[in-house]
């Protein structure tokens, strides 16, 4: 390859039809309550190690939802279950169960 | 009590109005321009929240206006202010001496067609939120065969300076959401998809119907609003926006398309407004006297305002209003002619 002196970035963009239904609805039947996330953050507001790190759980729903699930396990990457989110959810996701599933289902190969 | 009382509108508030009207016992004369009463109400098939038949709600209209002179098919040819009444001439002809008017000329579907980027009237596969009530009732319509992703654009024509609406339309959003739960039950393997800015939930039981669709329906909420959609040759469609909740632009390939379309003043309001010179606020809408009390009196005497004609209103909104203006009426009628007879 001539180097030019640029490089391209990949896409950014997102595209829903990669979504993996199949391992998806794997999670929802242990955890239905992920669906009802509304991405409000009181989640990532509460959490300890997201002062620090790059620690969400919203957006790791999101990239879940959006099929980018190695993304999805690095955003909970640096979660300690101290289950403070837990508490605080208004939906009444119980998010500390939720990232040791999804973190279970995700990381298998 | 023998005043006449005319009501310019044969929808909802017009219907609502006229029940009461007619139980104070006034000579009460409804004008509706189609040829059948009931508004958009009558091309409705359930209502939000509970998901109640827009037909119950309008047989319950109808039942109450027996001593109403209806007239179908007619407009306003022209009307005067006389000393303390209303000469009306109608378009069938007919002059009416009204002691007061009630405007119910409620709302018009924004135009999808004017948000040409969102290709209603260009492609095949995107329907309006009216086109699928109608789907809903009648269950035919060629656009529609066995859709397995499925999108809902919120905010057509509505909080958008560019179409010339900065409000937002307010039923809207509970109606995607409702319509999306129905489109799951009738292909309940379809993926759907609702794009959103914002989900005005206001309502009491309004929550639990967007609860009902993540929880139940397995709608996907993407907060962001779709910029361009464009077709495929397969006649699947394209569909660009960003989800603004991950800053990331997304894209997805759809079946069906259903452009929620805004409310906008109706033409045929607009028309009398005119002949009036009711004065109407930017939105388009008529202005009332207050915006906190009296929401139901202009800035005319013996002139009054129900419904949507004012701004977006959910069906119990309109009958409440409807029900306000008819206490106006009755309140303004005894103070200004009881007493002198």
């Amino acid at each position: 390859m001539i180097d030019f002196g640029y490089t391209f970035n990949p896409s950014s963009r997102i595209n829903l039809d990669n979504f993996d239904r199949v391992k998806f609805n794997k999670l929802v039947e242990i955890e239905p309550d992920v669906k009802t996330c509304m991405a409000c953050g009181s989640c990532c507001a509460s959490c300890s190690a997201g002062k620090y790190t790059p620690t969400s759980l919203r957006s790791a729903i999101l990239a879940l939802q959006n099929g980018l699930p190695e993304k999805a396990l690095d955003f909970l990457k640096g979660c300690m279950l101290c289950g403070k989110c837990t508490m605080i959810c208004p939906r009444g996701i119980n998010t500390r169960h939720l990232i040791i599933s999804i973190t279970k289902i995700y990381s298998a190969k | 009590m023998n005043n006449n009382v005319l009501i310019i509108g044969g929808g909802p508030a017009g219907l609502e109005a006229a029940s009461r009207l007619q139980w104070f016992g006034y000579n009460t004369i409804l004008i509706e321009k189609t040829d059948r009463l009931g508004g958009h109400l009558a091309e409705w098939d359930h209502l939000f929240p509970t998901g109640k038949p827009a037909k119950e709600v309008l047989n319950d209209l109808l039942q109450n206006i027996t001593r109403v002179k209806c007239f179908l098919g007619t407009n306003v040819n022209s009307i005067n202010i006389l000393d303390k009444s209303y000469n009306v001439i109608l378009s069938n002809g007919i002059t009416v001496l009204a002691d007061a008017v009630l405007i119910a000329s409620g709302f018009d579907l924004f135009k999808a067609e004017k948000k040409e980027e969102y290709g209603y009237g260009i492609y095949d596969s995107v329907i309006t939120n009216a086109d699928l009530e109608k789907y809903y009732k009648t269950k035919n319509d060629s656009r529609i065969h066995n859709p397995k992703k499925i999108g809902f654009v919120h905010c057509v024509g509505s909080r958008d300076e560019k179409v010339g609406n900065l409000a937002c339309s307010k039923v809207c959003c509970a109606t995607a959401v409702k319509q999306a739960c129905e489109i799951k039950q009738e292909f309940p393997e379809a993926e759907v998809y609702c794009f959103y800015m914002d989900l005005r939930m206001f309502g009491r039981y309004y929550e639990d119907l967007y609860l009902k669709a993540q929880k139940q329906y397995d709608i996907r909420f993407i907060r962001g609003r779709v910029s361009e959609v464009s077709e495929n040759q397969d006649k699947t469609l394209q569909i660009k926006a960003e989800d603004t909740l991950s800053s990331r632009p997304i894209k997805i390939t759809l079946d069906l398309l259903i452009l929620m379309a805004g409310i906008r003043p109706a033409e045929a309001g607009e028309r009398i407004g005119n002949m009036l010179q009711l004065s109407k606020e930017d939105d388009g809408f008529f202005t009332t006297k207050d915006t906190v009390f009296s929401m139901q009196k202009s800035n005319i005497q013996g002139l009054f305002f129900a419904g949507a004609c004012t701004g977006p209103k959910t069906i119990p909104d309109t009958l409440h209003e409807a029900r306000s203006a008819a206490l106006e009426i009755n309140e303004y009628l005894v103070k200004n002619f009881t007493c002198n007879k």
